[in-house]
């Protein structure tokens, strides 16, 4: 007999707690990591950084000021004229080294970022952190092998990077830019964002521990005007920034005729395409993934779902089933399929799209019921139906775990609805049919697009967006453009 | 009685018609000597707009085709450039201070680069793409698609040269390009629009500007249809002024500074790193199992 997957399990089995036990001391305070030092902020100012699960103080972080950035940046352009021309075998050895030592310290990684930024550890542990080491791995082999990336050209390093993460995956964006900047001979400062700066100053340990020269990598901790003085810094010749389609915009026009090379990548309002002729027992567990990892909190989120008319019913049904099913809670918790929202400030501004939603007229399906804890930043996994094109939840980026469900009847509607959007980041197909897939996967207006699957990602994969979601590719031999000068063998540069 | 000549007046180029500017200004070209020997029209903010919906309409008519069918018309584009090599010499001759050798030689590498373009249509995929390793049970590749319309702002000089490379690098990958020809030398970019229309180009393809170049930056910078702009050797508040205008809409800007000897320089300026500013990298997963 079939399974009916919507069908009820029968008898109540609850999860027994499964707490990650294992403690991991914090500093009281986090300096900056500068010139291969832990340094104390010139600016003497300082702030807390919280478990959004629990809104506990878990430490202090240095606020860089002007003078800090400045020390930061003029300690990476000591370190450029040798790193830079060190070799890449011996960069490539530092990377591994890097690399090894991620892994090593995995599990301590692990918990800290679920502490501080709210995600379950079950993709701390399974997703984030074998991802951050691949990625310095698949770097470290390419610091000595560049000239095969680029056929007629000499390859050369940019110089300083300034580069600007974000708090969806502290670390593992920390890797994204490092890895690449430093086998191609660059040195950087990178900033992590406010809420989530404890991994990365773990990171500068590791990169203390493996003996990297100092100052190829500093850390300067604090928020958006620590990132802008870092931008703006005369003697940085690259910024790289992660974040939102606003801040990359100024950037564009702060970095306008300074000859700065940048990369951005930007927000997302990703299609995830379901028809008719898919698996969709599969594709309904594409769906949860494609939103509901990592509370939402993700660029490349599939956050408009578009439905093939004739299965509405039964992909809405399916999907109400699964999100029963969802355990939100402690992110230590090793059963939590939802963590805690990142902090207040984004709480509200998706319980803010989820009543704008309501008030144009959606329709809201909050099936989930699991009591939330009382402290902490906690939303329900959620999602809309009656959602029209024009409505904000159909077009802006929510940033949270809600869904808005749509449907076409036609593959050109879905195509053309799929396309009707600012941003060009990642976008999902299923259906059982080749032709059909890759058809629509030519068509569709998205750096990636995840056919039959959804939120994979692999260092050698590149990563980035179309129109206003970015330029510039992260992961993969593409990733390697944005940190080289490409030089003519007559001369010029690119 | 010597015969009393018929002076041309040269009109722009926009979705595969030759209109005069809608603002009905022209400007005299002159020769060496000063004598005026055409008009040309100086196109407006409006011509571009035109142009650009043009474009943006043409867009699919070229990028939808094969790179084998696009590698043909732009050898085809080469053709017909060759059988008109003794007019764009000439018009380059009386207009610049060069000699007919120089005049000649600029033309002739015009052709060649043409050819160049139209042998990498359905090779350059192949350079910047590939396959992806990755470290599962997926099929995993990375493949460029063309942007959309691409502006390309034209060098003074080589006049003939430099647009057809400005326009060669994001046409060949299937963009819609709008080129704005040089200020001072525009005959090459006012004759060349009779060029492209017996080549088989879809109209709308290229479309191309004259008068000038400064008029329009602000417009071309900030239009939301253009996806890309490559431009030649401006100033650096000209290049200010581009991406800053082009924040607004995230545009891909590439501007560079090449001097005249270099556009003559195949792996300079028709490699495909050139091509790649104006192609957007696809990555597609698919899971591999039974």
């Amino acid at each position: 007999m079939a399974m009916d997957s919507t069908q009820e399990t029968p008898a109540d089995w609850e999860y027994s707690p499964a707490p990650e036990k294992t403690k991991v001391s914090i500093e009281p305070k986090n300096k900056l990591f500068i010139g291969g030092k832990f340094v104390s902020p010139k600016s003497r100012s300082w702030f807390a950084t919280i478990n959004p699960a629990t809104e506990e103080k878990l430490a202090d972080i240095a606020c860089a000021g002007k003078a800090d950035v400045n020390a930061a940046v003029l300690a990476a352009k000591k370190a450029l004229p040798k790193w830079s021309k060190c070799g890449g075998s011996v960069r490539a050895k530092y990377l591994y080294r890097i690399a090894r030592r991620i892994q090593e310290r995995s599990r301590e990684l692990a918990i800290l970022e679920t502490m501080d930024g709210g995600k379950p550890i079950k993709e701390s542990r399974d997703v984030d952190l074998p991802l951050v080491a691949q990625h310095f791995f698949y770097y470290a082999g390419w610091a000595d092998k560049l000239e095969y990336a680029f056929p007629g050209r000499e390859v050369s390093s940019v110089g300083v990077c300034a580069q600007i993460i974000p708090w969806n995956f502290p670390l593992l964006m920390a890797a994204w830019k490092l890895a690449p900047a430093l086998a191609c001979g660059n040195t950087c400062v990178l900033k992590p964002a406010e809420t989530t700066s404890l991994t990365a100053l773990r990171l500068a340990e590791i990169i203390q521990e493996v003996g990297l020269p100092e100052g190829v990598v500093n850390i300067v901790t604090g928020a958006g005007d620590t990132g802008r003085f870092l931008a703006d810094h005369k003697a940085v010749q690259k910024v790289a920034f992660t974040g939102s389609t606003e801040v990359g915009k100024l950037l564009m026009r702060s970095t306008a005729g300074t000859g700065k090379k940048l990369t951005l990548e930007l927000g997302g309002k990703g299609a995830n395409i379901i028809f008719a002729d898919a698996a969709i027992d599969q594709a309904v567990e594409g769906i949860i993934t494609g939103i509901y990892f990592n509370q939402g909190h993700v660029c490349c989120a599939g956050s408009r779902l578009f439905v093939e008319e004739s299965i509405l019913d039964e992909v809405v049904q399916k999907l109400k089933h699964r999100l029963r099913s969802l355990r939100v809670g402690d992110p230590l918790d090793k059963n939590t399929d939802l963590g805690a929202i990142n902090s207040q400030s984004q709480l509200d501004i998706v319980q803010q799209y989820v009543r704008t939603a309501i008030d144009e007229g959606a329709q809201l399906h909050e099936v989930h019921q699991d009591r939330l804890p009382s402290k902490g930043y906690w939303c329900h996994p959620c999602f809309f139906t009656d959602v029209q094109p024009s409505h904000t939840i159909a077009r802006e980026e929510v940033f949270g775990p809600v869904l808005s469900v749509m449907t076409f009847r036609t593959p050109e509607e879905a195509i053309s609805r799929a396309n009707n959007s600012p941003y060009g980041l990642a976008a999902g197909v299923w259906t059982d049919k080749g032709s059909k897939i890759f058809e629509i996967a030519k068509k569709l207006d998205a750096g990636i697009v995840w056919c039959n699957t959804y939120n994979k990602f692999d260092a050698a994969s590149p990563f980035g967006g179309f129109k206003e979601s970015g330029f510039g590719r992260e992961g993969g031999m593409q990733g390697l453009r944005p940190y080289v000068q490409l030089n003519n063998k007559n001369g010029g540069l690119l | 009685m010597a015969r009393l000549t018929v002076p041309k007046t040269y009109k722009l180029y926009i979705g595969g018609k030759f209109p005069r500017t809608e603002s009905g200004r022209s400007i005299a070209v002159e020769n060496l000597h000063g004598e005026t020997i055409a008009h040309i029209c100086h196109g407006s903010r409006k011509d571009f707009r035109d142009a650009v919906e043009s474009a943006t309409k043409a867009f699919s008519s070229w990028s939808g085709i094969t790179g084998y069918l696009r590698g043909q018309i732009l050898y085809r584009m080469a053709e017909m450039l060759e059988s008109r090599r003794e007019e764009f010499a000439a018009a380059i001759q009386v207009t610049q201070d060069v000699t007919v050798t120089t005049a000649r030689k600029e033309v002739d590498a015009s052709v060649d680069r043409l050819v160049r373009f139209a042998g990498w249509t359905d090779k350059y995929q192949q350079v910047i793409g590939c396959a992806n390793p990755i470290a599962g049970n997926y099929y995993n590749f990375t493949v460029p698609q063309p942007q959309g319309v691409v502006v390309a702002i034209a060098p003074t000089t080589p006049s003939l040269l430099g647009l057809i490379t400005c326009i060669g690098a994001p046409l060949c990958s299937g963009n819609a390009v709008i080129a704005i020809g040089s200020d001072e030398h525009p005959m090459a970019t006012a004759i060349f629009g009779e060029v492209c229309q017996t080549s088989d180009l879809p109209a709308g393809i290229i479309n191309l500007i004259t008068g000038s170049q400064q008029e329009l930056i602000e417009h071309i910078a900030t239009h939301r249809q253009v996806s890309g702009v490559y431009a030649a050797n401006v100033s650096k508040k000209t290049r200010t002024a581009i991406e800053e205008g082009a924040a607004d809409s995230v545009k891909r800007v590439r501007c560079v500074t090449i001097d005249d000897d270099a556009w003559y320089d195949n792996s300079r300026v028709a490699s495909p790193w050139e091509i790649e500013p104006f192609v957007e990298m696809k990555t597609i997963w698919h899971p591999s199992s039974c």
